[in-house]
């Protein structure tokens, strides 16, 4: 996203994924114009330090579903972030909080139709 | 009544217990094996195995059916995400939430997810009752109903103090409904004399607090 030209904040409670943004790029993750804050996405002081009242999109994809739906619905409705975009693993989870208004991302369900087109492609006997 | 309890760790196990002793009928939804075969052990089918985040393992409880659904795991968001599903997908009609760290509770009124239960507030509160140099307490809010209770120790030379009742110049919205006194309590007449050192709780409309104290902290 930084290098399509967008100005990028990561929130992140692990200092060690700071490194990780680093590695692979001609230079650090702040001299090619990205934020990096350290903080838990639940603490409304985080957020705010890591830039949510100016944010255009926040994007909620911790490793925890319900971190994420419940951080989603804090930008909502106490920021008032115009875009928000949730990543949900459980797809049962993700198709019901979608009917609620929230954009979620199922990366399970899209898992599930690669690996059907690439057993179609194999020809397996269904 | 059916009451689902997710969250099987102390404070689960001894609600379920609870309501199992007044007759109700109880399911709990405990994620970690190892406490799942524990309780599962001393409460049998009460017990269910599972994420009670998961939409499959709340319709296998039998959440359609649920009168009453409390969310107390050690975590807020689950509590919340649990309550939430209850009450909007389920149209469970009473949910009631644990709180773990009570800077989370905004989130859970942001929500509206109530009743939201925070030991610590609670622990905070008897802290404040039984030190009174705190002032006025908060005894009780119930926002649905649009009350509020409070507490409040009556100064001498305060308006109230040495003045009936009914000579207490009490807002619109606000009434005095119980006396402490001398380790005993009564609900007083429009006579009763308040006496300095007397407790009183004052039931009142939201946001008359600043009104009413000072007639009896001075």
């Amino acid at each position: 996203m930084l290098s399509s030209g967008h100005e990028v904040s990561v929130l992140d409670e692990d200092p060690l994924s700071h490194e990780r943004l680093d590695s692979g790029m001609p230079t650090t993750w702040e001299d090619a114009g990205g934020r990096f804050t350290i903080g838990q996405a639940i603490e409304r002081d985080a957020l705010v330090e890591a830039g949510i009242e100016q944010a255009d999109v926040f994007i909620a994809s911790t490793d925890g579903d319900n971190t994420n739906l419940t951080i989603a619905q804090i930008a909502r409705g106490m920021f008032e972030v115009p875009n928000i975009l949730v990543r949900v693993m459980d797809p049962a989870r993700a198709e019901w909080y979608e009917a609620q208004g929230l954009q979620t991302i199922c990366p399970t369900r899209y898992a599930i139709s690669m690996f059907e087109e690439r057993l179609a492609r194999i020809g397996a006997p269904s | 009544m059916y009451a689902i309890v997710v969250g099987g760790g102390k404070v689960g196990l001894n609600l379920a217990r609870e309501l199992l002793n007044k007759g109700s009928e109880v399911t709990l939804i405990e994620q970690r094996r190892d406490r799942y075969t524990a309780i599962e052990a001393e409460l049998e089918y009460v017990a269910q195995y599972g994420d009670g985040t998961e939409l499959w393992v709340l319709e296998r409880a039998g959440i359609q059916r649920a009168d009453l659904l409390v969310a107390v795991t050690g975590d807020d968001e689950d509590n919340l995400l649990v309550c939430q599903i209850a009450r909007e997908k389920y149209l469970v009609d009473r949910i009631i939430a644990r709180v773990n760290n009570p800077r989370n509770k905004q989130y859970f009124d942001l929500l509206g997810i109530q009743p939201s239960v925070s030991a610590t507030d609670l622990i905070l509160r008897l802290i404040e009752h039984e030190v009174p140099q705190y002032g006025t307490v908060h005894l009780l809010d119930l926002p649905g109903e649009k009350l509020e209770i409070i507490e409040m120790e009556v100064v001498p030379g305060a308006p109230a103090a040495g003045s009936a009742v009914q000579d207490i110049a009490m807002p619109e919205g606000t009434l005095v409904i119980s006396v402490l006194r001398e380790g005993g309590g009564f609900v007083p007449k429009a006579d009763t004399v308040i006496e300095p050192g007397d407790e009183v709780l004052v039931c009142l409309d939201p946001g008359l607090e600043d009104e009413v104290t000072p007639l009896f902290t001075g």
